[in-house]
C-alpha cells in the first residue's frame, strides 16, 4: 500500500489531476470573462475592461467578491438542501473531467464505458437545480426548477440517442479509443472525423447540448423576464458562484464530448520539434472545445429565447425523431457494409 | 480494500433503503432513493460490472427519480402525517411477503452460484449485448413489449376523450 503512494505512477497521476483540475478551473473562470466580453462586443458596449489589462483580472476580482459576500438564507428555506444544492450541482460537473482525454497522455483515467460514465454523472447534475429551486421555498425558483427538470429530461433523450450512430461506427465506448478511431484522412486531405459521417447526429447533439446546459435560446429555467433568475433567484455569494461554475463546467463537458465524438478529439496536424509535438494534441483539443464555446456564446448573443411549449415540441417532435431516424439509417448502413 | 469498500457501500445502500421507508416527507424519501441507487452502482463497479453500474445511474437516478421529484414538486405534497395509519394493514402483509422475496433471492443465488459471476468479460457492454440478443432474446423482447404496453396505457390515461 505505502509503496503505491510513493511510486512514480501515483505521483504522475496526482500531477495530472492537479494540472487538469487547475487548468479546467482557470479555463472556466476565463470562459465567464470571454462570454461577458463577447456579449458586450455584440451589443456594442465595452464590457468589463477595468480590472487589469483588457479586464483580464476580472475573474479574480469576481471570485474574491463571491467569497466575501454575506451568506443569505431565505426565511422558511430548507437550510440543509439549500446548502447542499450548489454542491450537488458542482461535483458531478467537475467529476466528468476525470475521464476526458485532453491529449494522448493527458487524461486521469480511461474507462471502457467512459462516455456512458459522463452521461450518468451529468444526469445527476439536474438534482442540484431541482433541489436549489425547491429548497429556496419561493415561487420563481420552484417554477424554474420544474421547467429545468422537464427540459433536461426531454433533451437528455435526444442527446444520448444522437451519439448512438457514432458509437455504432467506432464500436467503442472508451473516449480514448473514440479519438484514435478518427485518426488519418480520406483522399489525403479530409480528416476522418465523425462529423462527415454523422452530420445529422452532430446537429442533434449540438442543439440538445445547448438545451442540456440551460443556455439561450433554451434557458427557460432562468428566463429573466418571467422568472427573475429562475432556480437560483434566492442564491448569492459563493453558493451562486458554484451554480455558475457548474453551468460553465457543463458547457465545457458537452463541448469536449462533441469534440471527441465528432471532431476527432486531439487529432490534428503534427509538426515542429519534439516539445511542440508533445503539446500540439492538447492545443488542438482545447482550440476545438473553445470553438464550441465561442459558438455557444454567439448563439446566446444573437438568438432570442423560444417559448416553453415550443421548447417541448421541438425536443419531442423534431429532435427525437431525427435522432431515431439517424440510428435506423446508420444501423442499416453498418449492417449492410 | 475492495472488501471494506463493498461492505461500506452495501451498508450505505441498506441504510438509505430503510431511510426511504422511514422518512415522513416524500421528497426526502426520493433523495434517499438516489443515495441507495448510487450506492448500488458503486457495488456494481466493485464487482467489475461498469456497464450495469452506469446504466443504473442513467436510467434510475438520472431519469426516473427526477420524474418522481418533478411530480412531488408539481403537486407540492404536504408532509404525510396520517398516511401510515391508512396503510397499517400493509405492515402485516409486508413481513411474509418480504420473507418470501428473501427466500426467492436466496434460492436464485444458491442455484446460480457466486463463482460464475467473477469472469473477466461479463460486465463489458459487448458481453451484455451478446447475451441479451442471443441467449435472452425472448425475455428481452417480452420486457420491451411490456414497457411499450405500459407506455400506451399511460397515453390512453392522459388523453381526456378517447
Amino acid at each position: 500500500m505505502i509503496e503505491y503512494f510513493t511510486s512514480r505512477e501515483f505521483l504522475v497521476l496526482m500531477a495530472k489531476m492537479v494540472a487538469i483540475f487547475g487548468g479546467v478551473m482557470t479555463a472556466l473562470a476565463y470562459t465567464t470573462l470571454l462570454e461577458r466580453r463577447m456579449m458586450a462586443f455584440v451589443q456594442m458596449r465595452p464590457g468589463p475592461n477595468r480590472v487589469g489589462p483588457f479586464g483580464l483580472l476580472q475573474p479574480l476580482a469576481d471570485g474574491l467578491k463571491f467569497l466575501l459576500k454575506e451568506q443569505v438564507v431565505p426565511t422558511n428555506a430548507n437550510v440543509l438542501l439549500y446548502y447542499a444544492a450548489p454542491i450537488v450541482s458542482l461535483i458531478p460537473a467537475l467529476l466528468s473531467f476525470s475521464v476526458i482525454p485532453f491529449g494522448p497522455d493527458l487524461k486521469i483515467t480511461d474507462l471502457n464505458v467512459g462516455l456512458l460514465f459522463i452521461f450518468a454523472i451529468t444526469s445527476l447534475g439536474v438534482y442540484g437545480i431541482v433541489l436549489g429551486g425547491w429548497a429556496s421555498n419561493s415561487k420563481y425558483p420552484l417554477m424554474g426548477a420544474m421547467r429545468a427538470s422537464a427540459q433536461m429530461l426531454s433533451y437528455e433523450l435526444s442527446l444520448t440517442l444522437s451519439v448512438v450512430g457514432v458509437l455504432m461506427i467506432s464500436r467503442t465506448l472508451s473516449l480514448a479509443h473514440l479519438v484514435t478511431s478518427q485518426q488519418g484522412t480520406w483522399f489525403g486531405f479530409i480528416p476522418r472525423w465523425n462529423i462527415f459521417l454523422q452530420p445529422v447526429a452532430f446537429f442533434v447533439y449540438v442543439i440538445s447540448a445547448v438545451a442540456e446546459t440551460n443556455r439561450l435560446p433554451f434557458d427557460l429555467a432562468e428566463s429573466e423576464q418571467e422568472l427573475v433568475a429562475g432556480w437560483h433567484t434566492e442564491y448569492s455569494g459563493m453558493k451562486f458562484a458554484m451554480f455558475f461554475l457548474a453551468e460553465y463546467a457543463n458547457m465545457v463537458t458537452v463541448s469536449s464530448i462533441a469534440t471527441i465524438l465528432f471532431l476527432g478529439g486531439w487529432n490534428g496536424p503534427m509538426f515542429g520539434p519534439c516539445w511542440l509535438q508533445m503539446a500540439l494534441p492538447t492545443v488542438w483539443f482545447v482550440s476545438k472545445v473553445f470553438a464550441f464555446i465561442f459558438a455557444y456564446i454567439m448563439i446566446r448573443a444573437t438568438v432570442p429565447r423560444i417559448r416553453y411549449d415550443q421548447l417541448m415540441q421541438f425536443g419531442w417532435k423534431v429532435l427525437l425523431p431525427l435522432a431515431l431516424a439517424n440510428i435506423l439509417i446508420t444501423s442499416l448502413v453498418v449492417a449492410l457494409s | 480494500m475492495i472488501q471494506i469498500l463493498f461492505l461500506l457501500f452495501a451498508a450505505l445502500a441498506v441504510g438509505a433503503a430503510i431511510n426511504v421507508l422511514v422518512q415522513k416527507h416524500v421528497l426526502y424519501s426520493s433523495l434517499s432513493l438516489i443515495v441507495m441507487l448510487t450506492a448500488v452502482s458503486a457495488l456494481f463497479i466493485l464487482l467489475q460490472a461498469e456497464f450495469l453500474a452506469v446504466i443504473n445511474v442513467i436510467v434510475y437516478a438520472g431519469a426516473i427519480v427526477v420524474l418522481f421529484i418533478f411530480v412531488i414538486m408539481l403537486l407540492n405534497l404536504p408532509v404525510d402525517e396520517d398516511g401510515t395509519d391508512r396503510l397499517r394493514w400493509l405492515k402485516f402483509a409486508g413481513i411474509p411477503l418480504g420473507l418470501f422475496l428473501l427466500f426467492l433471492i436466496g434460492a436464485t443465488v444458491w442455484n446460480v452460484g457466486v463463482a460464475s459471476s467473477s469472469t473477466q468479460m461479463t460486465g463489458s457492454p459487448e458481453a451484455i449485448g451478446q447475451s441479451l440478443f442471443t441467449d435472452y432474446v425472448l425475455p428481452f423482447e417480452l420486457t420491451s413489449l411490456l414497457i411499450l404496453i405500459a407506455l400506451m396505457g399511460a397515453v390512453v390515461f392522459a388523453k381526456k376523450d378517447v
